[in-house]
């Protein structure tokens, strides 16, 4: 018995000394210097493991990457904010995180290093700056440095459109030659076209669009068609009054338009798409056009079956009330629980510098830079990047308050019921959705 | 030999256990004494001790402590705003919420048709390898196999099979109807989605209820179906008045596992339709989930949490009762 309670007494000091000493233990002391950057796993988080090499050269300080796949970001790292973990030292939040990120004291304030470091806003593109880095919006407060630029776009099947039988066939349907979409209209068209159509006795579909119901995925997607319709969020003179600017005549046809095209042409099964879903069906050869985040375009680019000569790129097409696109992309933050704040903050001085960004965007990254985006070389640098260029002018993003992720489960919810469950009007929906933003600014003590 | 009660065999059995338990009866006391002087009671204290601070820290602790944040406005992501007490608030908010209600009738929906098919197949399955044909052992072993999977794996899988193109759950009913596969959609569409988890569920815990049912057939001693033999009962009276009530306590209890581990269905749901099309299989455990790590509202979805516990205990506890009664028949 008195080896039994022995044994006991070890194994409690095993449990004691893995739980206590080894959580206390941080990566940096444990292994000299090693800080954690945290994002999402997708082609430009490689590109950034790259291109960190250079940091830890130069540095000396090592670099740990956690990367979740896109549908379980946002849940893994805000519960990881929320519950004032440590893991990552840097964190790429998406844009509309930063709100509450700051309000919540979960990012540190760059102002003042910015400031000693000498790295100013003016050197990046107004849109990222506004979209990734200050809360509140329009206000010099920054909590990150502008790190991934993204928008909406759109990919092509450039070899399917350049095909003889093609352009017959479509230019006796409609009376024009097919062509890159510059409305939505065409767009709608050239979906319409393609869906059903055997092409090398494949049967293929017009497009593939944004409806995924769990985490962000439809009201991505929707917005491109709302902004293009007259949709705004709240009225300008008047911050939280949304009557009559969520809800409008033309927002409501918005809606309808994205749902008419979500009827007409898409592929069987694709009412929970999103981001993946979209390029299984583009790289399939399933579909003719591809709504997508630019982020995802030089992959596709060098994919060996439908990249090349075989895509083309274009930015999301004009609507009745304009030419807009919904605003990806991310800033990079220190966590304010971080122990490595120094050397994450190291890290964003290096990531700031003029070659590096440069490099940044030579390996697949899309930097924010002006000193990379307005270089009189940049629009041909890649077969996307005047196409993304011209995106991140006309960009608009989502509610950034901290209560974004209500706000956001409130369209996602309103807009799937109407567009892929059929439920009720497209004017319902939207006075719903005035409905639910309402009563969650109301909870924020916010008056409109 | 299946012992018989009041026979020699069993009283054997009975006097040997007797035995064995007064010997280690009167071993404890010396065992106590040599381990410093520890009573018996401190020495069962001392051994249970852990499992009831586990117990406390784990289990009763983050009830109470659940109990307590319904009341308040508390979020987890806002540990800097003061924490209010809101009283009953959020259960009245929660109550007169037309969308809590629709996912609880989804949730309804889909508990009351995975039991009933779940019982209905299950039963039907023990029956069938409780005939002891041969090769009856593989087929057991077959049958269990999806009880076996996870339910991520499980929904992953599924979501392939379904998909309108390339799944085989729509070439299989396009084989039967005639129908283009292409055609319907099980996950998209508001109609089929419902049943489209309804299926999944079936085919993954059927055999979890079979199971169950074959434990309850194998107990029916086989002298009662003797003697209703030499009586000359037919097999349709026997199932009825023989296998059924005996098997009934089984059939039971598999029903309430299967409804308790329904009714806060989340994983597979979750990774099937993410609750979609729009709120269609949004089950009570999918809005909770959203509630209290998307929205971050955890007083809110405190509140709610409460009301499901108390109404499946609830719901448990007459049911049990009901067990009970059966049991004592």
């Amino acid at each position: 018995m008195k080896r039994t309670l022995k044994a006991l007494v070890v194994a409690c000091g095993a449990v004691v000394s893995a739980f206590g000493v080894g959580a206390g233990t941080t990566p940096a002391q444990a292994q000299g210097k090693t800080i954690t950057l945290c994002w999402a796993a997708w082609d430009p988080a490689n590109a950034l493991v790259e291109l960190s090499k250079d940091f830890t050269a130069k540095s000396g300080i090592g670099m740990k990457f956690e990367f979740v796949p896109w549908t379980n970001y946002a849940d893994r790292f805000l519960n990881e904010l929320n519950s004032h973990g440590s893991l990552c030292d840097l964190i790429i939040g998406d844009s509309q995180w930063i709100g509450g990120a700051a309000e919540n004291g979960q990012y540190v304030k760059l102002n003042d290093f910015f400031k000693k470091e000498g790295i100013s806003m003016d050197d990046y593109m107004p849109a990222t700056v506004v979209g990734y880095s200050e809360w509140p919006k329009n206000t010099p407060n920054y909590w990150a440095l502008p790190a991934m630029g993204d928008a909406v776009g759109w990919t092509y099947r450039k070899d399917w459109f350049a095909r003889p039988d093609v352009q017959t066939d479509f230019k006796a349907k409609y009376g024009r030659d097919i062509g890159v979409p510059k409305t939505l209209a065409e767009l709608r068209d050239i979906a319409q076209f393609f869906q059903g159509r055997e092409i090398d006795g494949k049967k293929v579909y017009g497009a593939s669009i944004y409806t995924e119901r769990g985490s962000e995925g439809i009201t991505m997607g929707v917005s491109n068609y709302l902004y293009d319709y007259g949709f705004k969020y709240d009225d300008p003179k008047k911050p939280y009054s949304m009557d009559g600017f969520v809800n409008s005549a033309s927002a409501v046809k918005g809606l309808e338009a994205y749902k008419d095209l979500y009827k007409c042409c898409t592929p069987p099964g694709a009412s929970n798409s999103y981001m993946s879903e979209g390029l299984d069906a583009f790289k399939s050869g399933q579909v003719a056009l591809q709504m997508n985040f630019f982020a995802f375009f030089p992959g596709l680019y060098k994919d060996p079956n439908v990249g090349g000569d075989k895509i083309g790129f274009f930015v999301n097409p004009a609507g009745p009330a304009g030419q807009a696109t919904q605003l990806g992309g991310q800033g990079i933050s220190v966590v304010s629980y971080s122990k490595n704040q120094a050397e994450a903050l190291q890290y964003i001085k290096w990531f700031s510098g003029g070659d590096v960004q440069k490099k940044w965007w030579a390996l697949g990254g899309y930097s924010c830079a002006k000193s990379v985006l307005n270089d009189p070389s940049f629009p041909n640098s890649a077969p996307f990047a005047k196409e993304f260029l011209q995106s991140m002018g006309m960009v608009v993003d989502f509610w950034a308050e901290p209560s974004y992720a209500q706000l956001l489960q409130a369209e996602q919810k309103r807009v799937h019921d109407y567009v892929v469950a059929d439920k009720g009007t497209a004017q319902e929906a939207l006075d719903g959705l005035v409905k639910d933003w309402k009563a969650i600014f109301k909870e924020e003590g916010k008056k409109f | 030999m299946i012992p018989v009660p009041g026979s020699v065999h069993a009283m054997n059995e009975l006097s040997a256990s007797s035995r064995i338990t007064y010997r280690a009866v009167r071993v404890r006391p010396g065992v106590a004494r040599r381990i410093r002087g520890l009573s018996d009671k401190t020495l069962a204290w001392l051994f249970i001790t852990p499992t009831i601070v586990l117990l406390l820290a784990i289990n009763i602790f983050p009830l109470l402590w659940t109990i307590y944040l319904s009341f308040t406005n508390y979020r987890a992501n806002r540990a800097n705003v003061p924490t209010i007490w809101l009283g009953a608030d959020w259960y009245q908010s929660i109550l007169t919420d037309p969308d809590i209600w629709a996912a609880m009738q989804v949730t309804a929906h889909f508990v009351i048709w995975t039991v009933v098919i779940e019982t209905v197949l299950g039963f039907g399955l023990a029956y069938l390898i409780d005939k002891k044909f041969r090769g009856h052992g593989l087929w057991t072993t077959i049958i269990l196999l999806p009880m076996m999977l996870s339910p991520a794996v499980v929904g992953n899988f599924w979501t392939f099979l379904y998909q309108p193109q390339i799944g085989l759950f729509n070439y299989v009913v396009a084989f039967f109807t005639g129908r283009a596969a292409s055609s319907f959609q099980m996950l998209g569409d508001v109609t089929l989605s419902p049943w489209a988890i309804v299926i999944v569920d079936a085919w993954m815990w059927t055999p979890y209820v079979m199971l169950i049912c074959l434990a309850g057939l194998r107990s029916i001693p086989d002298y009662i179906y003797e003697a209703a033999e030499v009586d000359r009962a037919s097999k349709w009276r026997q199932f009825w008045s023989i296998t059924l009530p005996m098997a009934l306590p089984f059939i039971m209890l598999a029903v309430l596992f299967r409804a308790i581990e329904n009714f806060k269905m989340f994983d597979m749901v979750n990774l099937l339709t993410g609750g979609g099309p729009g709120s269609t299989t949004e089950v009570a455990s999918i809005t909770l989930k959203r509630a209290a790590f998307e929205s971050w509202r955890t007083g809110y979805s405190s509140a709610f949490a409460i009301i499901l516990f108390v109404t499946v205990f609830g719901l448990a506890n007459i049911y049990v009762k009901a067990l009970n009664k059966v049991k004592s028949r």
